[in-house]
């Protein structure tokens, strides 16, 4: 759908998007005044959920700016994308960058904003770049500014260019960065609906959210529901990383069978088997691989699991991964990514990744992992935002799955997993199609 | 302080943001300003803060907080390797081995050229792209085998 007929680097300016349909929709709802409330009903039949990880219905969440307010309106686009595994609001910025646009230009008209912004990860400064060029364009043709298509709507539309903060990925934390200043998540409430940039009514969503929007509107809400399952609106990209022979994003319906998708991506590296799927980005808990081998890629059969679709992002891991090992990267992360805001957090991640440091690296002691667990209940649930609960659901989930490692790790001080076996699964891979 | 071509650079910034908050401007002034001077002093943490009109502590902050901003002398190329779990799979502890064998300098240190910095990096959002890297913040290389590091540290030692 949003990268359909996109060829790469080739086809991403104005005059393709408009080749492959775009702007009609937003040409049609300006031509037509569509009712603002006709828009946010189509959006909430089709059942479209937030597409960043929290699975939020988008409608419903459109639904809550006060449109009556008289004062200024902002929109904000996260396309701060920095969750371990997660790959795919690149490519949708750097291969069909209208679509947000367009996706943002109609949520605009829905909710009454007049200004907007496209928050985008720091280390993808290329892309930025290119949205850059797209808005220039999509400006100069009468889509974004002053009286769109000579209407008196007006939206105005710039792209703010992060610097390395995973936590700015957090939509209180964005505003805070947008507005010039460290990004630290904002107590909630007041949500952004009331109290947002600037302390003006905000809606954030997703990039791949926004882009989800145009085809909505031509398809109507009820298509695009069925494209996907009862609950589960429409297609959803997965961006597949990890023992795979082809990474890379797949765009496939909700309620594909997992067993489908990673088919899609070639398999399994030199054959090898599958030892475990995080199947939502680092911070959506680990299943192990045969668990996953009967579920469906869609919010309610990954949650039946004990996971959750989060944003798609599906890290495979073959027989040939220390779990203990892979668990000491993501908590390293945490805690350097930590914005030291809350105590839980701040101390509790440093925590967590010395204690499972120290048992991969042979130092592990018998109450090592009662420790862990502790110390991750004591994070959940007690900070500002949700980067406390982030780091601990690995944690939790691989002591769960894996715990027989962690013991071995402990009692033995070494890996159940060959060091050489560990060498050789994590060697240099490039698939020949790149 | 800084050059006129980055002020304009920076007037473009202040204007995408309402007349009364060009301090939303700032994380760009400062990425402006790091790109001509090749990192942050003090003093030009403290230039664009004025120029932008807000105290210099909170462009401190927001310089200390983002982790691309350099608040030490970086080499003339500073390379950013991911070495997170998705890229780990892939080879990414690997390739930023093989770049300290070849440059003989481990993580947060300069060749005594003060041609190279190497650092680790966090997730860039390009995981189906691992082993994947960044030259100078700013532009990002993909699927980087051995072949292909060699390639780009012998264009880069030309710069």
């Amino acid at each position: 759908m949003i990268l359909a007929g996109c060829d790469g680097d080739r086809t991403w300016r104005l005059q393709d998007y408009v080749a492959r349909g775009g702007y009609s929709a937003l040409k049609k709802i300006v031509a037509d005044k569509v009712a603002q409330d006709a828009i946010i009903a189509e959006l909430k039949t089709s059942v479209l959920r937030g597409r960043g990880g929290a699975g939020f219905p988008t409608g419903l969440k459109w639904s809550f700016m006060p449109r009556s307010f008289p004062g200024d309106k902002y929109l904000a686009c996260n396309s701060d994308e920095g969750e371990p595994g997660t790959f795919k609001d690149r490519d949708i910025l750097r291969y069909n960058p209208h679509s947000v646009i367009e996706g943002m230009a109609i949520a605009a008209y829905a909710m009454g904003a007049a200004r907007g912004y496209n928050y985008i990860h720091g280390e993808i400064f290329e892309v930025y770049a290119r949205f850059e060029e797209a808005l220039a364009e999509a400006r100069e043709a009468g889509l974004i500014g002053q009286n769109i298509l000579g209407s008196d709507f007006s939206f105005e539309l710039f792209a703010h260019h992060g610097y390395g903060a995973y936590i700015c990925g957090e939509e209180t934390a964005l505003l805070e960065s947008i507005e010039g200043k460290k990004g630290q998540p904002r107590f909630k409430p007041p949500f952004p609906a009331s109290y947002g940039l600037y302390g003006k009514p905000t809606t954030i969503n997703n990039t791949e959210t926004f882009a989800s929007v145009p085809f909505i509107m031509n398809m109507g809400g009820e298509a695009f529901l069925n494209l996907g399952k009862p609950n589960n609106g429409g297609m959803k990209l997965f961006s597949v990383s990890g023992h795979v022979n082809r990474p890379g994003n797949y765009e496939i319906p909700l309620g594909t069978p997992f067993a489908e998708l990673l088919e899609m991506a070639g398999g399994m590296r030199g054959g090898r088997k599958i030892k475990a799927v995080i199947p939502g980005g680092s911070s959506s808990p680990v299943v192990p691989g045969s668990t996953m081998m009967d579920c469906t890629m869609d919010y309610d059969s990954i949650s039946k699991a004990g996971s959750m679709l989060g944003s798609g992002a599906v890290i495979v891991m073959d027989e040939t991964t220390c779990m203990v090992k892979a668990l000491e990267r993501l908590s390293y992360f945490y805690f350097e990514e930590s914005c030291g805001q809350c105590t839980p957090c701040r101390e509790g991640t440093g925590w967590l990744y010395r204690v499972v440091h120290r048992i991969e690296h042979g130092l592990g002691r018998p109450d090592d992992l009662d420790l862990l667990n502790s110390v991750t209940t004591n994070i959940m649930g007690r900070t500002i935002c949700a980067l406390g609960d982030a780091a601990s659901m690995p944690v939790q989930s691989f002591v769960k799955h894996f715990g027989s490692e962690f013991e071995y790790h402990i009692e033995n001080k070494k890996c159940l997993v060959p060091p050489e076996v560990q060498y050789a699964g994590s060697q240099i891979y490039v698939s020949p199609s790149c | 302080m800084l050059s006129q071509e980055s002020l304009q650079q920076i007037d473009r910034e202040i204007a995408k943001y309402p007349p009364d908050q060009k301090q939303s401007a700032a994380m760009a002034a400062l990425r402006i300003a790091q790109v001509e001077k090749g990192w942050l002093p003090n003093e030009l943490i403290e230039f664009v803060a004025r120029y932008l009109g807000m105290a210099p502590i909170a462009a401190f902050e927001v310089a200390s907080f983002y982790n691309m901003y350099d608040l030490e002398p970086v080499g003339r190329h500073k390379i950013t390797v991911c070495t997170n779990l998705p890229c780990a799979l892939s080879g990414g502890v690997h390739a930023a081995d093989y770049i300290k064998h070849k440059l003989g300098i481990d993580f947060n240190e300069t060749t005594p050229d003060g041609k190279f910095t190497l650092k680790e990096g966090e997730c860039m959002g390009a995981c189906g792209d691992a082993p994947v890297l960044l030259v100078n913040n700013h532009h990002m290389c993909s699927w980087m085998t051995t072949e292909k590091i060699d390639q780009m540290l012998a264009e880069l030692d030309k710069k």
